[in-house]
């Protein structure tokens, strides 16, 4: 499973990098990058989750690894 | 203002400076979204109210239909005159696409968590000196002597003007929030003062650039061109007004809410670790800030017969208390891990001091119940609300308990 943001429709809201450090981080403007290639553990998973759950714009995806 | 007639039904005559509605529109937004969900009122010119989520997200993201040149509603219309699209007086705030996304870009990174992140010592020890200001009273004026002197100090050093100028600040803001009701020329008259501070400022910046975002604006470029000065000055008004406000209602609503709710205040006291959520449910439930746009053009939407130049009030507020979105929307939940809020908006007008207002937010309240982690309501019937657009608790006394 892999993490992704679509830059189109984040508006740097900054609640995924706040809820999940580990896995997100941000840009010169504020908007939320993923940390890394985005490939989650079972551990990360919930996390990642969560953070999509939190996000207003609905801009976070979990995707299966291809 | 006092001689508006009262509101009988808000679905067909809204009015969000009607002391119901200022008092506590909860009730009324619940109403609304059961019965319409989008209401209309003629007052102003004629505007809607969408009272969902649903409505609110889809106006606010569609930038075609709804111009934001306008967000504060008011008697008067726009003229291209007065409001040139899409700069817009305020920019990016009035702006529309495409222009908005450049004059955005130019001040995001002035907002970003990693700049804004850096005040927070600054911000602690302001919190603390405004606390030892009121040390040993037994009653704590919440709104007067605390949240609303925390929002103008930051903004007031981060546009580099002179720290004697707080007060100053705080008058300019509600001359242009608070005048609502005035007609067009009035408000022109009341701006007077505002832009002459501004000029005065913007003069003192040109002679000595330092290292602040008066200067910063005034050095900005778009295409290799440096900006018009009416541009700066609208940015500039923006960020005052946004950022003072907006933030003191945040502030001084969440010490409203602990100050009845002493098992959310002991929790938070004992257990800090649910600060983060608490701040999110503090920004859902008491979201200070409704927006406005107008219609473009005529047209039926959310199957409604709009009209060109018809206002939006764009309910951000309501939207947090929609059960469609928010299982037990009416409930404060301190630690609410799901929250999608849209306190700081939706789309590309996001809010661009949301970081500076959470940190604010968050730091105020830690300080606070640090120093007092027991207090109530002194009187219930002294607490007074904004009229308008912002919403936030104007004088809260508070019982400091030991």
């Amino acid at each position: 499973m892999k993490v992704v943001i679509d830059g189109e429709l984040c508006q740097g809201q900054g609640r995924c990098f706040s809820i999940a450090p580990s896995l997100f981080g941000f840009d010169d403007l504020g908007d939320g990058v993923v940390l890394g290639d985005g490939t989650l553990t079972a551990e990360t998973l919930d996390l990642a989750r969560l953070a999509q759950a939190n996000c207003p714009e609905h801009a976070i995806f979990i995707e299966e690894s291809s | 203002m006092t001689d508006k007639p009262p509101v009988l039904d808000f679905a067909t005559d809204w009015d969000h400076t009607d002391p119901a509605w200022v008092n506590d529109p909860y009730p009324i937004w619940e109403d609304l979204r059961q019965r319409c969900p989008v209401a209309h009122t003629d007052r102003y010119g004629g505007g809607w109210f969408p009272a969902t989520h649903a409505g609110v997200s889809e106006i606010a993201k569609d930038t075609e239909h709804f111009t934001s040149r306008t967000v504060i509603i008011n008697e008067g219309r726009p003229t291209d005159e007065e409001l040139p699209a899409p700069i817009g007086v305020a920019p990016p705030i009035t702006s529309d696409p495409p222009f908005h996304a450049l004059a955005r870009k130019l001040i995001l990174p002035a907002f970003s968590p990693g700049v804004v992140n850096a005040l927070e010592p600054q911000i602690r020890e302001l919190c603390n000196r405004l606390l030892d200001d009121v040390i040993g009273e037994e009653v704590v004026n919440g709104s007067l002597s605390y949240a609303k002197l925390i929002p103008p100090g930051v903004i007031r050093e981060m546009l580099g003007f002179p720290a004697e100028d707080t007060e100053k600040f705080i008058e300019m803001v509600h001359i242009i929030t608070e005048a609502v009701d005035l007609p067009l020329e009035e408000r022109i008259e009341a701006f007077i003062p505002v832009e002459e501070y501004f000029v005065a400022q913007i003069e003192d910046h040109q002679d000595n650039p330092r290292d602040d975002l008066t200067s910063f604006l005034l050095d900005a470029e778009i295409d290799g061109q440096k900006l018009a000065l009416e541009h700066v000055f609208g940015t500039m008004v923006l960020i005052l007004v946004a950022g003072i406000d907006t933030t003191w209602g945040a502030i001084g609503a969440s010490l409203w809410h602990l100050a009845q709710n002493p098992e959310d205040l002991a929790r938070l006291v004992n257990e800090p670790e649910l600060m983060p959520t608490a701040v999110e449910e503090f920004l859902r439930f008491y979201a200070p800030v409704t927006m406005a746009r107008l219609v473009n053009a005529d047209m039926e939407y959310l199957g409604c017969p709009m009209k060109e130049y018809d206002w939006i009030l764009l309910g951000f507020p309501a939207a947090n208390r929609d059960p469609v979105v928010f299982k037990d929307a009416d409930k404060f939940i301190i630690d609410r891990a799901e929250n999608r809020h849209v306190a700081f908006g939706l789309g590309i007008h996001r809010c661009i001091g949301s970081n500076l207002a959470r940190l604010e937010l968050r730091v105020a309240i830690e300080e606070f119940i640090r120093r007092y982690p027991k207090f109530e309501l002194a009187n219930k019937k002294d607490v007074t609300w904004a009229q308008g657009q912002i919403r936030g608790p104007r004088n809260l006394p508070l019982r400091i308990l030991s």
